[in-house]
């Protein structure tokens, strides 16, 4: 069945009017050298049962293994209802909803996720939702550099126990602007971003300072001496965070005497499954007075003619489709099915709920931590308090091990060596609250058997 | 038919700029540009002090359907802002060239003030 409405007719009418022989015509200002040419190798098409069996083959090579791996994307459970709900028809192909009168469903649900993000962050606003978690970052940079009109350095100071695809994604899409991403180191006891490093940046012209929390290594970082830092120094502060930690710790919105300026991270772990990396979706929050710097769409709840309740766009005059190249981001979109699913998903949990899910994964996963550190050479490489991750020594290769355990169906965590070589056999563990004792159980065994070849 | 007080200079980008006063002149938005912008909802302008470049973007005029650049006329440094119109942007608006007057600048070069438009050459330029 043909996608594409214009006949041929159509297409040569068209070419006609504007005096052009045939379509291939129009790209020619493209050289030949950026043209890919033929895909010479494509295999030959297959019928939808074909690829039906392929698909499934391909799915049961991943097995049915513990998950003890977390880094960014965490295996938590969702309430069957969230994706039964999100998939109706409804919600799962509704595009972007200009038109307020048309929309008033998909607009609402949104609403309700502003509302909850900003509840759970502690922050004044919340925009409808970005591409994933590392872009919201980068978006939050050039907000940041927008925002802080007191700076004109375009630096930002990015700790190194931020999530390394995080600062990989914010270099590229920031470099060419003009902005310097500084490198802040972490104490190799702690694992965290010891304020005192930032000694050496007082009185410098810094746009803002990135505070992750709790930060890749799993570890909670000084939020508020970091916070209160960035604020004397003239900078924003730009929160990182876990959105299921927040149900535990204390909200961006409250850290230091007034807040974080911004605060952004990836809302994953709120409903969508891990499936092959995506799709997910970023979140952002912020202060009132930065709302006009703030990228993607936002929703407002406002009345009607008749005084009725309504929902629609706002503040579209920040927006690409309105300001052209000087919008304050190239997003005109937001991530709405998952930002549905995440809404269903907060609203089926409640505030408690999340709580209890935040509790259990901080205890699963010092019970796992104490588990596996009962083993010999096995050791946690920092001594500061940490969320639902943790890094650990092994007295072994720590690629090898992860290899052995995830031959036993156990994956056992990630290798922290080529993001920081300086670890040595270091892994990175999670215990969500999917994981239950005999799985831990399971894991300290399969490693001592290791451990002791 | 929109105002265009022939005591004031004018910018092709619709800018106004008042006679000098002990150094300092008074910046807004003409009637004209007002009122194409329609009804305005946010200013964004310059902090007090400033340094402002001859033509550079120094405030933002939004309205319901638009968000616009202010250029700055002339060269120089914010001496004061209209605080005003944090709270009420529809002053531009209801009286553009008294109330709605968006921030003053001390002239870094008087001379600057000689190449901008009169009332009649600003009329021309804005075809008004």
């Amino acid at each position: 069945m043909p996608f594409i409405p214009h006949t041929e007719e159509d297409v040569r009418e068209m070419l006609a009017a504007i005096g052009v022989s045939d379509i291939e015509a129009l790209f020619d200002e493209i050289p030949p050298t950026l043209r890919c040419g033929k895909l010479k190798k494509l295999p030959q098409a297959m019928s939808e049962m074909e690829v039906a069996g392929l698909m499934s083959a391909r799915a049961n090579q991943d097995g049915d293994p513990a998950c003890f791996i977390g880094a960014g994307a965490y295996d938590h459970h969702i309430p069957a209802a969230v994706w039964q709900l999100a998939s109706r028809g409804e919600f799962y192909t509704a595009y972007t909803p200009y038109q307020a009168e048309a929309s008033q469903g998909t607009l609402q649900v949104l609403y309700e996720f502003q509302s909850m993000m900003v509840a759970l962050t502690g922050m004044d606003v919340s925009n409808a939702s970005l591409y994933d978690g590392a872009t919201a970052l980068a978006e939050a940079v050039l907000m940041a550099v927008r925002a802080n009109r007191k700076s004109k350095s375009r630096r930002i100071l990015i700790p190194r126990s931020l999530h390394p695809a995080y600062r990989r994604v914010t270099q590229a899409m920031v470099e060419n602007q003009g902005i310097e991403l500084v490198e802040l180191p972490f104490d190799l006891a702690g694992g965290h971003t010891d304020p005192a490093t930032l000694a050496q940046f007082a009185g410098q012209d810094i746009a803002a300072l990135v505070i992750p929390q709790p930060n890749y290594f799993g570890v909670l970082e000084e939020v508020d001496a970091l916070t209160d830092w960035a604020h004397a120094n003239k900078a924003l502060a730009i929160g990182v965070v876990n959105p299921v930690a927040l149900a535990v710790l204390n909200p961006p919105g409250e850290w230091g005497a007034q807040g974080a300026d911004i605060c952004c991270g990836e809302g994953q772990p709120l409903g969508a499954p891990l499936s092959s990396g995506g799709p997910y979706f970023g979140f952002m929050c912020c202060k009132q007075a930065l709302v006009r710097q703030m990228p993607g769409r936002i929703v407002g709840c406002t009345r009607d003619l008749d005084g009725k309740v309504g929902f629609t766009l706002t503040l579209q005059a920040r927006e690409q489709h309105i300001r052209r190249s000087k919008a304050t981001s190239n997003i005109c979109t937001n991530q709405g099915l998952m930002a549905t699913a995440a809404t269903i998903h907060m609203a089926l949990l409640g505030s408690d709920g999340l709580e209890r899910v935040a509790a259990a994964c901080h205890t699963n996963t010092q019970n796992l931590v104490q588990k596996l550190t009962s083993l010999e050479g096995v050791e946690p490489l920092f001594n500061r308090p940490v969320f639902h991750e943790q890094v650990l020594r092994l007295p072994i290769s720590a690629d090898g091990v992860l290899d052995q355990l995830s031959a036993m169906d156990v994956l056992g965590g990630l290798d922290l060596s080529r993001d920081y070589p300086e670890l040595g056999d270091a892994i990175l563990v999670c215990a969500t609250e999917k994981r239950v004792e005999p799985e831990m159980d399971d894991f300290q065994k399969k490693l001592q058997m290791i451990l002791s070849c | 038919m929109s105002e265009v007080p022939n005591e004031l200079k004018y910018c092709s980008s619709h800018e106004w700029v008042s006679s000098v006063d002990d150094g300092v002149v008074t910046i807004g938005i003409t009637d004209h540009a007002q009122d194409q912008l329609g009804d305005l909802v946010f200013v964004e302008l310059p902090e007090t002090g400033q340094a402002l470049e001859l033509k550079g973007e120094c405030a933002v005029v939004e309205s319901v359907k638009a968000a616009s650049d202010v250029y700055s006329p002339v060269s120089g440094e914010v001496a004061e802002i209209n605080e005003a119109l944090m709270d009420s942007p529809e002053l531009v608006n209801e009286d553009p060239y008294g109330d709605g007057w968006l921030f003053k600048v001390r002239l870094a070069d008087e001379t600057e003030l000689d190449n901008l438009l009169d009332a009649d050459g600003y009329r021309a330029a804005a075809d008004i």
